[in-house]
């Protein structure tokens, strides 16, 4: 029964997509590029977590914070 | 030293978030409407079971969907620069901001990916109220995942429900409920919405209004103009309500944004209410380039008073007042609020000290003294200004705090008034004969665009200086990276979201140029 259930589930978006309409084709090829933009150029090379990749634990992460408000 | 962090750097950083954020709005607010209109409309095609109001909702539906697939994801963008521009902030707030953006996380996946689905692929799959049920519960999904997000920021405005933890150096939520019924997150919430509501009305009146000016889609355009109208008129007033409101908590929880926002430099009692006003290019003060003279002033005596404390007569304190603070009215002065934020810097540095000498017993005592409630209500309350070397950096940029308020309540007032003049219209069958007021309906649509902008420039440059009202400035809060990276990443931004913006235009324009099926 489950299985069926998701059988549904998955011919419901699979035959929702193959019969989208034209405008919908267009902003789904605008939605993944953008995600591709976002996550794979903009996320990895330009915003990478400053403190997750420059310090290997919270403890590091927190030091480093208190060091920078509490400079003299 | 925190003080001489690079100026070019932080203004840069500010820059190119307030450019993510404004993009980011242009989108979220027709969703946030839209999807409660063409709920309404489907409501009736269920209901009546006339098919031309199936052939509207399926309209509507289209242009939401290209507004929503164009703005999908872009506030995502928002979270990186936290990681990367605002490292310190996104440390400082711990938890407190990261719970809110996961409950919005979680909430925004299923919905999109659930409601949205059957809204778009479930006409003829699902029945008619299972189909019904899916796009209310997108629109009450799409406000609800926008209240996370506004609670999120409220509580920069009004942070509560948190102790400063300095072992960690993180604020550290001890009370849920106070974070999000605090009154900053709950006339947040509703004054947002509501103003997404408004605009998603005109936008569905103006491109109605195009109809009726081609004398395209006659039906179609009435029947949508007689909804949005009906809903824009509930909604305008309900913003005017909820903006009062705002503007009361603004002035008890952020009285030098309430100060800007009516350029008051001297606090007085039955303070009028500058109806129009235009500053000159003179400065008032050499020291500050922010506070300059009213070359025109239009004041309605007494109604800003009120509006701030419903008493006529009421106090209301001025930027300088907030500066030089004033002993008859109980305020205390930015020069005395600096010195506690001073000793609530000093204090934390000592804990750091003892913590590197290995000087536990001093370090916990010291943590423990810092964690006291009343040195939390005292002086930790402070912590800020304890960055601050100059008070005049605590003033916001007045003139652009000034015209974005009086902007966005003139035209907030025009709204009430066009919606019932399209109500009248609509009730007296004279739409297509009033073209002066189509093509007014046209030209609304970029001015709901501005007034909802101009929101969010006096809920943001208003209370300049502060990343986290009196807990954190803009300096404290930026990574130190190189203002170059930053700079570059604003033309990339500005330039991917400018691609994205004319696309949806472009999709849009064309989907309204061919109207609905038949």
């Amino acid at each position: 029964m489950n299985r069926n259930i998701f059988y549904r589930i998955w011919k419901f978006y699979f035959e929702g997509f193959k019969n989208m309409s034209s405008w919908g084709r267009q902003v789904w090829i605008i939605i993944l590029l953008k995600l591709f933009v976002m996550f794979v150029i903009l996320k990895l090379f330009f915003f990478p977590n400053f403190l997750k990749s420059n310090f290997d634990n919270d403890r590091e992460r927190g030091q480093h914070v208190l060091e920078n408000l509490t400079e003299p | 030293m925190i003080e001489a962090v690079d100026l070019t750097l932080v203004n840069w950083s500010r820059a190119q978030f307030a450019l993510t954020a404004m993009y980011h709005w242009i989108f979220v607010p027709l969703t946030l409407g839209i999807t409660i209109i063409i709920a309404m409309m489907e409501s009736i095609y269920v209901r009546t079971g006339n098919p031309e109001w199936k052939r509207i909702t399926k309209f509507w539906m289209t242009l939401f969907g290209i507004n929503f697939a164009i703005g999908v994801a872009t506030g995502i963008i928002l979270e990186f620069e936290f990681g990367t521009n605002w490292s310190n902030y996104s440390w400082f707030v711990g938890d407190i901001f990261g719970a809110p953006l996961a409950i919005e996380g979680i909430f925004a996946f299923f919905m999109e990916s659930t409601f949205i689905a059957i809204m778009f692929f479930g006409w003829n799959k699902v029945g008619k109220k299972t189909h019904l049920l899916a796009t209310w519960l997108t629109a009450i999904g799409a406000n609800l995942s926008a209240l996370w997000i506004l609670v999120a920021n409220a509580w920069m405005q009004r942070p509560v429900g948190m102790q400063f933890n300095p072992e960690t150096a993180r604020n550290e939520m001890n009370n849920f409920w106070e974070v999000l019924f605090s009154p900053v997150a709950v006339d947040k919430f509703l004054h947002t919405t509501s103003s997404g509501f408004v605009l998603a009305a005109i936008f569905v009146i103006g491109i109605s209004a195009w109809y009726l000016l081609k004398k395209r889609e006659i039906l179609l355009a009435r029947k949508s103009i007689l909804i949005a109208s009906l809903f824009g008129l509930v909604s305008s007033i309900y913003l005017v309500l909820t903006g009062d409101n705002s503007t009361r908590t603004i002035a008890t929880t952020q009285p030098m944004k309430f100060a800007a926002i009516e350029g008051l430099y001297n606090g007085t009692q039955g303070a009028g209410l500058v109806a129009v006003g235009v500053f000159s290019t003179s400065k008032t003060d050499p020291n500050n380039e922010n506070l300059k003279d009213f070359s025109l002033k239009i004041e309605i005596p007494n109604v800003l008073s009120y509006m701030a404390f419903l008493d006529w007569n009421a106090f209301v304190p001025g930027v300088n007042d907030l500066i030089n603070g004033n002993e008859q009215h109980g305020i205390m002065s930015a020069y005395e609020k600096m010195e506690r934020g001073k000793l609530a810097v000093a204090k934390l540095t000592d804990f750091k000290n003892a913590q590197k000498a290995g000087n536990d017993s001093l370090a916990n005592v010291l943590k423990t003294e810092i964690m006291d409630k009343a040195f939390q209500d005292n002086f930790f309350k402070y912590f800020g200004y304890g960055y601050v070397d100059d008070p005049h950096k605590l003033i916001p940029s007045i003139p652009l705090t000034f015209y974005s308020f009086h902007i966005m309540v003139m035209l907030g007032g025009y709204f009430v008034l066009f919606f019932i003049l399209s109500l009248v219209f609509t009730l007296r069958n004279q739409l297509e004969n009033r073209r002066w007021y189509l093509r007014l309906a046209i030209w609304t649509i970029p001015l709901a665009y501005l007034a909802s902008q101009a929101g969010w420039i006096v809920a943001e440059m208003g209370r300049q200086p502060w990343v986290i009202q009196d807990l954190m400035p803009t300096w404290t809060a930026v990574t130190r990276i190189s203002a170059g990276a930053v700079q570059t990443t604003f033309w990339l931004f500005a330039l991917i979201f400018t691609i994205l913006l004319a696309a949806e235009v472009k999709i849009m324009l064309r989907q309204i140029k061919i109207g609905p099926k038949h």
